[in-house]
């Protein structure tokens, strides 16, 4: 669909018929919050807020859902500006510079606690957002952050293989070996982040993602460098093109994105692999520094209210930490093995934690490695 | 007096955003992340020369496939009616409109195993042919991305050299051989030196073309460097120290090329 969509922009393009987009008219906020005042009072301020987030992880108003942030708009008149990014490592990257002022960035456990220890985050006043009673206490007080002071969860998921029913044999998909099989040299996509791309070398391996032991993070760097010659490439949000087109076979993701997938292509099955996978947790943050901290906490407050979260959740397919919308999804993918597994799937979840500096370097240093080695 | 005055803006311009940047460049590059003077990123560079060579490989080849194909293509250009030339040229500019990303991306969904032309192909019953995440492909991408930049001045220099200079070689005896070796060759050199670099320095530091079309396997420089900044491996130091060496490397590319230059002219002048 994306693909129809790039090949009908070229051809506008070429005949210079530039689409305009159509603005939606309808100015009625539709959205049903738990304190309609709590939001009004920054109305007609001229507010304006930066919001960083992952690629494709918000409800947009396509069809037919939620457009989120033209709801908190509406309902609050503060101007969002939203931008994304595809890796934590891009934005950490992006806020070391510090060059640019976010106001709420959204980014995994293991990059919260390397920013909070590097001091990276403003600590957040719950009491301005109230919504924040709603969170599954399953998902807070994670190593990352143990006293909540700076992070509140947004979606959570695991990491599995999702594959091709019709180019894989079923047989080999509930092991990491699959994504080093010569079977499906030049069919398997892989993780172009350094974190992601070493947990699963690690647990492989049969090692703890946590490792700081250097030899067992060079055993993984090797085991990655072995990958390279049957890697078609390596990805992160351009994984959905290439798995619903077929163009390949296998690849290791997120479970919320391997259900947007399937949706789009059925001939798509997601699993877990027996030697564990990682359980991650995503959490809104406020960067220090920020212009608008108490905006920010009324975005995150927006983000956790019930039909919103239930809109995102439906739209991105990732699991919601949010107990009132967890109760008022569909059956169907609140049931859905696949974002909500039973105990028996996940044997042996990791989740990420902050590593020492000196690991972290010496992950940047070996990533650096993997992908400019010649992989031959 | 007056022309100093003048330049003062340009000057600071130049200031700002050349000179100091550059040094900030060299700054980083040699010094560690705690701001110590050192020369370990220098140093580390030369872990990855394997990079450099696949860059300059790939972009020399890139460069070469430019110049054949623009080279008689600008010739031509030069010698039709104005009219037809204005509409040609402007042909040649028409995909530098389209955002840069978008071309590379249309290009994505042509090679794919599953794109437009393996599905043409397997109609007539051929492929599929894997023509994405290689070599190849980057080198396409570079060409059909740059190509406009070695076409135009190639045309704008061939314009300039006059018919008549061509009808004089003719009828001193020339055959067509030689009127391309000893008059056009010769006076086109500028344009092909300009092209050259125009091509050349853009495509050796590309990166997005790579990622896409190379599916990030083929890693070149740039993708090295945007790794170092914006990737998965912050380490702004060691990236410093690499566009630095890249730096020197054109550098040394260009002077090469400007020596040539200058000593054609000379001589054409004798």
């Amino acid at each position: 669909m994306k693909k129809l969509t790039a090949v009908l922009l070229v051809l506008c393009m070429a005949f210079g018929l530039f689409a305009t987009g159509c603005q939606k008219e309808n100015e009625n906020v539709t959205v049903k919050v738990e304190d309609e005042s709590y939001y009004s009072q920054y109305k007609d301020k001229g507010y304006e807020i930066n919001v960083y987030n992952w690629g494709e992880y918000i409800s947009t108003g396509a069809d037919d859902t939620m457009d989120v942030i033209g709801e908190f708009e509406k309902l609050s008149g503060i101007k969002v500006n939203y931008t994304n990014f595809a890796t934590n490592e891009e934005l950490y990257a992006k806020l070391r510079t510090g060059a640019v002022s976010y106001d709420v960035i959204i980014p995994s456990d293991y990059m919260i606690g390397r920013m909070a220890k590097e001091g990276m985050l403003e600590p957040l006043n719950l009491e301005n957002i109230p919504n924040y009673k709603f969170i599954d206490p399953q998902f807070t007080s994670k190593s990352y952050d143990p006293d909540n002071t700076y992070s509140v969860p947004y979606t959570w998921g695991t990491v599995g293989i999702i594959y091709n029913k019709t180019m894989v044999d079923e047989a080999d998909v509930d092991t990491w070996d699959i994504l080093w099989n010569e079977k499906y040299a030049g069919n398997i996509l892989m993780f172009s982040n350094s974190r992601d791309a070493f947990g699963i070398a690690l647990m492989k391996l049969g090692y703890n993602v946590n490792t700081e032991d250097e030899g067992e993070i060079k055993l993984a760097a090797e085991e990655l460098k072995k990958q390279k010659p049957v890697i078609q490439a390596y990805v992160m949000d351009e994984i959905f093109d290439k798995m619903e087109s077929g163009e390949a076979a296998v690849a290791p993701y997120y479970a919320g994105d391997a259900i947007t997938m399937i949706a789009e292509a059925p001939d798509l099955a997601f699993s877990v692999p027996k030697e564990g996978t990682n359980l991650f947790i995503d959490a809104m943050c406020i960067p220090k520094g920020a212009k608008n901290k108490e905006l920010a906490e009324v975005f995150i407050n927006f983000m956790c209210e019930t039909e919103v979260a239930k809109a995102n959740i439906e739209t991105i397919g990732y699991s919601t930490p949010q107990v009132k919308a967890l109760e008022a999804l569909d059956e169907d993918l609140r049931n859905n093995p696949i974002a909500y597994p039973p105990e028996d799937v996940i044997q042996n979840p990791q989740v990420f934690e902050n590593l020492s500096d000196a690991t972290n370097k010496l992950y940047d240093k070996l990533w650096t490695e993997i992908l400019a080695s010649s992989g031959h | 007096m007056k022309s100093k005055v003048a330049f003062l803006p340009y000057g600071i311009w130049m200031l700002l955003f050349t000179i100091v940047p550059l040094g900030l460049v060299a700054y980083f590059g040699l010094t560690d992340e705690a701001g110590h003077w050192t020369m370990s990123n220098l140093i580390r560079v030369s872990d990855y020369a394997y990079v450099f060579i696949k860059s300059i490989w790939l972009a020399v080849v890139a460069t070469v496939i430019c110049l054949i194909i623009a080279y008689p293509l600008a010739y031509i250009l030069s010698r039709i009616s104005e009219n037809r030339q204005r509409m040609m040229v402007m042909i040649v500019m028409l995909p530098m409109w389209m955002n840069f990303l978008l071309r590379t991306y249309a290009w994505m969904t042509l090679l794919e195993g599953t794109g437009i032309i393996n599905s043409l192909l397997k109609i007539i019953g051929i492929g599929p042919l894997n023509m994405i995440n290689t070599a190849g492909a980057v080198v396409l991408g570079m060409v059909y991305n740059y190509l406009p930049f070695m076409i135009l001045p190639l045309y704008s220099i061939m314009t300039k050299i006059d018919g008549s200079v061509i009808e004089a070689a003719q009828d001193l005896g020339s055959n067509n051989w030689q009127v391309f070796s000893k008059i056009v060759l010769p006076l086109s050199v500028p344009g092909i030196t300009t092209g050259i670099i125009m091509v050349f320095v853009p495509a050796v530091s590309t990166f997005i073309i790579s990622r896409m079309l190379g599916g990030n396997t083929t890693m070149l420089i740039g993708d090295l460097i945007e790794l170092q900044f914006l990737g998965n491996a912050y380490n702004p130091n060691l990236g410093a120290a690499i566009s630095m060496v890249l730096m020197v490397l054109i550098l040394i590319c260009m002077t090469f090329l400007n020596k040539m230059d200058s000593e054609e002219m000379e001589g054409m002048l004798i």
